[in-house]
């Protein structure tokens, strides 16, 4: 009994998680890209360095939201307490 | 629903278990030395297809480590490229039906970035000298030492659980959606996983470069 009410609290935890921690590096994301086409738009031959510096940087931003994941799946395949 | 975080294993050898990402590893560390050393076994001064292949796939590499570390890269193509050849290989591997990436496992990409972490320091040592290494952690003041200290082990734990994530989250959709329909649906997903898979092949490389230079210093 005790068990089972863990397990639904720990799936509606991985899901507001993964929601809830989704949210800010979508929007970092997006203003990141705005901003980087903005900086092509106005300097083409910039565009090498630009895009590989965008790509780290989107990489660095994404790890916020793989790390919610990685909590999650904790949560969901190694809680402690299941 | 299989447990990304837990692995099997397929034998043992004495008292060693054998899993299937050291399986896949061992495979694709053949493939990449049988298939080197047969790329490169008649190399010419007027390059052939195959070799002008390679020898363009090697300028790129330069190209990224020279424009990322300001520097010549020979010393670090070897690694760097290594490492790129390594992850890219491991995420399409994904497309072998049967075959799970071994980057898909946790302890693959924690190995990786501690190769990663073990390289930062030898070349920090070996540019610097380890007085000049040891105080790179104490700029611009002392009471920087704790948190320079701290993003050794952050930036390490976050190449681990990024290649991971990436990987592994790719393989589970595809499984879920696998278990949902499976004729021809998870194709565009299996696509996509194909383009992470560069992508974050590229990245970890590329970091890889960005934290050596990074320890290396000025020059």
């Amino acid at each position: 009994m005790t068990s089972d009410l863990i397990q639904i609290v720990s799936i509606l935890a991985a899901a507001i998680a993964v929601s809830f921690g989704a949210i800010g590096p979508a929007l970092a994301e997006g203003r990141a890209v705005a901003a980087a086409m903005d900086a092509i738009a106005r300097q083409p031959e910039a565009a090498g360095t630009l895009s590989r510096t965008l790509f780290v940087g989107l990489a660095m931003i994404e790890t916020m939201a793989i790390y919610t994941l990685v909590i999650a799946l904790l949560v969901l395949f190694a809680n402690p307490f299941v | 629903m299989e447990n990304p975080l837990s692995m099997h294993a397929l034998f043992h050898i004495g008292p060693v278990p054998i899993t299937e990402p050291v399986v896949v590893t061992w495979g694709i560390m053949l493939f990449l030395g049988l298939g080197s050393a047969w790329a490169t076994r008649r190399l010419t001064m007027v390059p052939g297809k195959l070799q002008a292949v390679l020898e363009m796939f090697v300028t790129v590499i330069d190209d990224q480590i020279r424009d990322t570390m300001q520097r010549d890269p020979s010393p670090f193509r070897v690694l760097i490229g290594t490492i790129f050849l390594y992850v890219f290989i491991a995420n399409s591997s994904a497309i072998i039906p049967g075959i799970e990436p071994p980057t898909a496992m946790i302890e693959t990409d924690a190995a990786l970035a501690l190769i990663v972490l073990a390289a930062t320091i030898f070349y920090g040592i070996r540019y610097q000298g380890l007085r000049g290494y040891l105080s790179a952690f104490a700029e611009p003041s002392w009471v920087m030492i704790p948190l320079n200290v701290i993003e050794q082990i952050t930036r390490t734990f976050s190449l681990i659980v990024r290649l991971f994530g990436n990987v592994m989250s790719g393989v589970f959709v595809v499984g879920i959606i696998l278990s949902l329909a499976g004729f021809l649906v998870p194709i565009p997903l299996m696509a996509l996983d194909l383009l992470t898979g560069t992508v974050q092949a590229y990245i970890f490389a590329i970091l890889a470069t960005v934290f050596i230079g990074a320890a290396m210093g000025e020059h």
